[in-house]
């Protein structure tokens, strides 16, 4: 089966002088999935979800959304209309009320979801009176998403939404994620919160530097990864830990640990045979493979 | 039902929660005719991505265990009867049960006896090549 995208970019890059926030970044999202974006403050997430909504030009390089190059107005504004966009600072018209913003917002979509409206606002317990201006940040975010989850959009994408949010709110969030992606809709948001990303989401892009450091599923991740230590009992013997399957080789004294990425039977009997006296495997948490990806990077860079 | 999916246990949520509905069923928590909630409810339910429910349910539904009907929810399988062996289920839980008791009155921890049985799972090959 041909899988199709629903976001495209091909060495899309974005330089503000001389500094590069993103890089090269050939970005692949999947339609019909929960994809999570995740990446460093300043990796670079933010820059690539402006550029991929028109919001700013890429320097170089090119993309598509929903099939229509991401470079070409006309094109820009015609898969915006299917594409519901919840933005870092949450803004809206701070002079409204919560009723007259949600009207307002409405009169634009004929294909506006009543039900998932009142769904929301019973659920999200918004203050319909209350100018949108002195709404808490957690009340704004839950406005943006209620906007955003009744339009019936075909891609859902969300910069930060969890970002100073309570865990009851955090919670709400993902199940109005999980909601919308139930009813068909692509959902791909940025975060730096490891944990929701892990929960809910199909696959997982990371981002670091302005590069796409990883992509891949969650399952995968939970399947195949495997963090394995070998302890030896002697000086540990040059074991050449490189080929397919292996991240990351860290040596720690007479311990040796190996991040997996597949192949994990392979690289445990090639300890074996080295004359490892003890082998400990893990599961590898997105937690880990986020720090090592990141750590990685920096190590790279330091070279 | 309650399901309880745990996201940083090395293995997929859709294999945890069809174990966990396998297992249900094994004991007779769930019997032919009752129905398990539809796709998008579990889903929110566990706020996990209804593509893991989806998995799990189609899967179970090829194992014949389930039976998946559009808009009204799965319903266990009258088929399921007959796969769940459970009493050999059972005699199978006793045995592992008293192995655990006996380890546990060796002095191994918990967690040790877990490690051990996994290792017999995953790796078993290498497993054995250690001792």
């Amino acid at each position: 089966m041909t899988e199709s995208y629903v976001i495209e970019t091909q060495d899309l890059t974005k330089r503000y002088r001389k500094f590069e926030a993103v890089r090269n970044l050939n970005l692949r999202v999947g339609a019909g999935r929960i994809t999570g974006f995740l990446g460093r403050n300043g990796a670079g997430k933010s820059s690539t979800i402006k550029m991929l909504l028109g919001i700013s030009r890429p320097s170089s390089g090119s993309g598509t959304l929903l099939g229509r190059s991401i470079d070409v107005a006309a094109q820009c504004c015609e898969s915006r209309r299917h594409v519901a966009y919840v933005a870092e600072d949450k803004q809206a018209y701070g002079y409204m009320t919560v009723a007259q913003m949600i009207a307002f917002t409405r009169s634009f979509y004929p294909d506006w979801n009543v039900d998932m409206e009142r769904r929301l606002l019973k659920q999200f317990d918004l203050p319909i009176h209350r100018k949108v201006r002195v709404l808490s940040k957690g009340m704004r975010t839950k406005l943006a998403l209620l906007l955003a989850l009744a339009r019936r959009s075909r891609l859902l994408i969300l910069d930060e939404p969890s970002e100073g949010l309570d865990p009851v709110s955090i919670e709400e969030l993902l199940q109005a994620l999980v909601r919308a992606a139930g009813e068909g809709t692509t959902v791909f948001f940025s975060s730096h919160q490891i944990a929701e990303v892990e929960r809910v989401a199909d696959h997982v892009c990371i981002i670091d530097r302005g590069r796409l450091v990883a992509d891949t599923s969650l399952d995968q991740i939970r399947r195949d990864y495997r963090r394995i230590t070998f302890g030896f009992s002697t000086d540990p013997p040059r074991v050449d830990f490189t080929g397919e399957g292996i991240g990351s080789v860290r040596a720690d004294g007479r311990q040796v640990t190996v991040m997996a990425t597949r192949n994990a039977d392979a690289i445990i009997e090639r300890g074996h045979r080295f004359g490892a006296a003890s082998i400990d495997t893990n599961p590898v948490s997105l937690r880990e493979l986020f720090l090592d990806l990141v750590k990685e990077e920096s190590r790279d860079a330091l070279v | 039902m309650v399901f309880t999916l745990n996201p940083s246990s090395g293995q997929p949520l859709y294999l945890q929660l069809m174990q966990q509905i396998r297992h249900a069923i094994e004991t007779g928590v769930l019997q032919s005719g009752d129905i398990l909630p539809g796709v998008r409810t579990l889903s929110q339910q566990l706020v996990v991505s209804p593509n893991t429910v989806v998995k799990a349910y189609s899967e179970l539904e090829h194992e014949g265990l389930l039976e998946l009907r559009h808009g009204s929810g799965a319903y266990i399988s009258s088929r399921s009867a007959k796969k769940t062996r459970s009493d050999r289920f059972r005699r199978a839980q006793e045995r592992v049960r008293g192995l655990v008791d006996k380890l546990r009155h060796d002095g191994l921890s918990e967690e040790e006896i877990q490690r051990l049985v996994e290792a017999e799972l995953f790796y078993p090959a290498s497993a054995n090549r250690r001792s």
